[in-house]
């Protein structure tokens, strides 16, 4: 069996333990993805303040593997474990006051939009016995970015219904604003990205919202070259979407206590605090497949080897760029102090939505102009 | 007195975007990552602790290994939350020291009091008391945190004063002593 069939195999049969491996691997990968970027927040959040961060979890199976055991402590490799367990071992209380259902509901509601739109996400390509094949992680549903916003925009289902079943005063604002912030942001993101698929979509493509065409369409440069104003509007946009600093608004520690989840503890909170990772990770990918050239290497440089170590490769560029993006989040969130309300909705809805409208109307006229 | 008006300049459009202040924000924050970090790992690493340094306070014996303290109990009266307790003693007449009299019998310092003022150090007559550099007072028990007398020495050591007032005293009254007769 060469390699070559493997990730064919992998990727695209339908037998039962191939599918039931997926689907695992989605779980695995979000998962770990969403502790390791705890990590990188703890680390990068620790040496932009000059600190060390977390060096000191070690477990004595680890620790007595020479070098290596010190080096995986000294990096925090250990921390997520630890934290993840200590999530999942406290005690899950049950506040007196909530709305118990839909308390309960709230951090599933978060979390499974994450879940369901990652087993959409293209992260690469291989080709098998001359024909190209995606791999993500549901083969064969190439069911584009129109999809994943209508899917990753439910997470802030759970955020509202967090809030509002909470029943008291902090998380209920929290939720009020995270949903208006995600209305106010959606609009101009939705309307950015439309310049992207302007560009790419073509009357014989069958499917013109494909996020795999796109990423086909940059095998040159790539569309933040001939998209600046579109993709400095979505970075923008993804960052309130994902509710990450400075547009921080329904958790804002230091006006709501702890926002929408002030009231949760335990796996729950663990649960609010993945989806929030796995959102940031979709948000990114996102990004990363529209203007970052997706599984591309470099512009001008789409792949480098051939056959499965070229996809493979392409796939290990894609998850640099991810965790580049994942690295940015933090580096953003200890530059910019949060924004008001006020001014979250200003920009929103004077500043980006216009942006937004004029760009995509410049693009329409360019592309008229030029027939 | 002289007005100065500051002009407001009108901020241009690339200033209004923010966005050049958010790229040199970047900058900052991405010099501050690379540069090594300020922790010290307490345990591990121990700070170097400046001579003049006012941590627990200890007794000090001269370079005679003289006891300086007299037992004048002037620190146990000063001490403002009480953490002192003299039990002042007579020196045997026949001791090498019997010339300056009083010595303390015993002498209890307790930590959990010290407030560290320095006021002791402040008042002794005798710069018997000192507060020296050791800043980590550790017990697992009430007890474990009284200094007493043996603990105090320990720790304290001895002060290399050349004063010796005490045999520079002896050494007048026994010339006196010497010229009345």
């Amino acid at each position: 069996m060469t390699l070559e069939t493997l990730l064919h195999d992998f990727a695209l049969s339908p037998a039962w333990y191939f599918t039931a491996g997926r689907g695992l691997l989605v779980i695995i990968i979000l998962m770990s993805i969403a502790a390791y970027s705890v990590l990188l927040e703890r680390k990068a959040s620790a040496w932009i303040q000059g600190r060390i961060g977390p060096n000191r979890t070690n477990h004595p199976l680890i620790a007595w593997i020479p070098g290596i055991g010190t080096l995986l402590m000294k990096g925090g490799f250990i921390q997520p474990a630890a934290d993840g367990l200590k999530f999942l071992f406290k005690e899950d209380p049950l506040p007196g006051h909530v709305r118990k259902v839909y308390y309960i509901l709230a951090p599933i509601i978060a979390l499974a939009p994450a879940l369901v739109t990652l087993t959409m996400l293209p992260f690469g390509e291989f080709s098998y016995e001359g024909q190209k094949h995606i791999i993500t992680l549901c083969p064969g549903a190439d069911v584009g970015v129109l999809f994943m916003f209508a899917i990753s925009s439910l997470g802030v289902y759970g955020i509202a219904i967090g809030g509002w079943a909470a029943n008291s005063k902090f998380p209920f604002l929290g939720a009020v604003r995270g949903s208006a912030q995600l209305i106010s942001y959606e609009l101009a993101m939705g309307l950015s990205v439309l310049t992207v698929f302007l560009a790419t979509a073509s009357p014989n493509e069958n499917n013109p919202l494909s996020l795999v065409a796109i990423v086909n369409s940059q095998t040159g440069a790539w569309n933040i070259l001939y998209h600046p104003v579109a993709a400095l509007i979505f970075l923008i946009a993804i960052f309130a979407e994902t509710n990450r600093h400075p547009f921080d608004m329904p958790e804002s520690e230091t006006d709501l206590v702890g926002g929408f989840h002030t009231e949760y503890g335990a796996f729950k909170f663990g649960l609010f605090f993945v989806a929030e990772y796995g959102h940031m990770i979709i948000g990114s990918s996102l990004f990363i497949l529209m203007f970052l050239g997706g599984w591309h290497v470099l512009p001008w440089l789409p792949t480098v080897g051939s056959g499965a170590v070229a996809s493979l490769l392409g796939v290990a560029a894609f998850f640099v760029k991810l965790a580049f993006f994942l690295f940015f989040f933090v580096w953003v969130r200890w530059t910019i102090p949060r924004f008001r309300y006020d001014q979250v909705m200003r920009i929103g809805w004077r500043v980006l939505l216009p942006v937004a409208i004029l760009n995509l109307l410049a693009y329409f006229a360019w592309y008229a102009l030029r027939g | 007195m002289a007005i100065k008006i500051v002009e407001r300049r009108p901020l241009s459009l690339a200033e209004r975007t923010y966005l050049p202040q958010i790229l040199a924000g970047l900058k900052v924050t991405w010099d501050n990552m690379v540069r090594p970090p300020v922790t010290l790992q307490y345990p591990d690493e121990r700070p170097t602790i400046p001579q003049n340094y006012r941590g627990v306070p200890t007794l000090v014996r001269d370079p005679n290994g003289r006891e300086k303290c007299v037992s004048c109990q002037l620190c146990e009266f000063v001490c403002p939350p009480k953490a002192i307790r003299i039990t002042p003693g007579s020196i045997p007449e026949n001791a090498e020291n019997a010339h300056v009299e009083k010595a303390p019998q015993e002498f209890e310092i307790n930590m959990l009091r010290c407030i560290y003022c320095g006021l002791c150090q402040e008042v002794c007559p005798e710069e018997a008391i000192w507060l020296q550099t050791q800043y980590s007072m550790t017990g697992t028990s009430r007890d474990q945190m009284v200094n007493n007398k043996a603990r105090l020495y320990e720790l304290g050591g001895t002060l290399p004063d050349s004063h010796h007032k005490w045999d520079k005293k002896k050494a007048e009254a026994e010339k006196q002593a010497g010229g009345h007769h």
